[in-house]
């Protein structure tokens, strides 16, 4: 059950991220994004920030950074990849995952807590939620707006009221296998009522057990 | 040679900022504009004597990287005449 958190230079929710990973019981290491050997691992988490500055757009740089080939080939063996954040804005850029994240549609930086509905419980993230829950979590962004104007991703959750113009209030979306997923909000902030929720332990701890079941081959 | 790329997001995508600023003329009391697109212009200085090959080069980078296929198209010139400095 070990998880690589990837940091690249500007990733600011590496430390968080680990953080939740080991209180949900996983082994959870930082790997710098320059590393191009993931093989110890189960699974890999892109955290939230701004890297590589987000010049040009969210995630286009980082795209090419060398840890991406192996998100790439995880991503194509089935392992668990979650991206949060800037992390699911990289997995778009790097064609991951479909659609992209453009500018909130008031060009406001957002940041509170949302409500969001688990729509899909077939993904690494939403194994241990029940279809239909809602979870209180923090939303942390400006580019967080989603588009797919293929309009083909595959929801996994949806903001119960729209906070920033996503095409169909969409959260978090997976890939078809369920084995990639991206999250806007941040579950691995909402971990401890004391920090104002405990609502994403439930999306941690799944994406915990999937890495489990990678460990034992299942 | 100097590369001038216009990355334009397509129409059917939201363009956040151009909303606001329509609406800020608008509010200016300029209300014949009836709509606003920003776009990114990215300036090159390319080293090469062919502005085809050029060009192509330049088509090849937006693809995997100046712009995003998903939102945006682009556009390529190539000013020949202009000497990189």
């Amino acid at each position: 059950m070990r998880a690589a958190v990837v940091v690249f230079p500007g990733t600011n929710c590496e430390h968080d991220t680990v953080e939740a990973l080991r209180a949900g019981g996983a082994q959870a290491e930082l790997v710098w994004h320059r590393e191009t050997d993931l093989s110890g691992f189960d699974g890999i988490v892109l955290p939230g920030g701004f890297a590589h500055g987000d010049y040009l757009r969210t995630g286009a740089v980082a795209r090419f950074s060398p840890v991406m080939e192996e998100v790439r080939r995880f991503a194509g063996e089935g392992r668990p990849v979650l991206g949060i954040c800037n992390g699911f804005q990289i997995l778009c850029e790097a064609g991951l995952l479909p659609g992209a994240l453009i500018a909130n549609r008031d060009l406001a930086f957002i940041c509170h807590h949302v409500e969001v509905e688990v729509i899909d419980v077939d993904t690494v993230l939403t194994a241990a939620a029940s279809p239909g829950q809602v979870v209180r979590i923090p939303l942390n962004s400006y580019e967080g707006n989603y588009v797919d104007p293929a309009g083909s991703a595959r929801t996994v959750m949806r903001y119960v009221s729209d906070p920033n113009g996503s095409q169909d209030r969409t959260a978090a979306v997976a890939n078809t296998a369920g084995n990639v997923v991206g999250i806007m909000p941040h579950p691995e902030r909402a971990m401890e009522a004391v920090l104002g929720s405990e609502d994403g332990r439930v999306l941690v701890e799944g994406f915990v057990a999937s890495l489990e079941r990678r460990t034992a081959g299942v | 040679m100097n590369v001038t790329v216009s990355i334009t997001r397509r129409p059917e995508i939201a363009d956040p900022q151009g909303i606001t600023v329509a609406r800020a003329l608008h509010d200016l009391g300029h209300v014949e504009v009836t709509g606003v697109r920003i776009d990114r212009t990215i300036h090159l200085d390319v080293e090469g004597d062919d502005p085809a090959a050029v060009e192509a080069a330049v088509t090849v980078m937006c693809g995997q990287l100046l712009a995003n296929p998903v939102l945006e198209d682009f556009f390529v010139e190539v000013h020949p005449s202009v000497v990189s400095s």
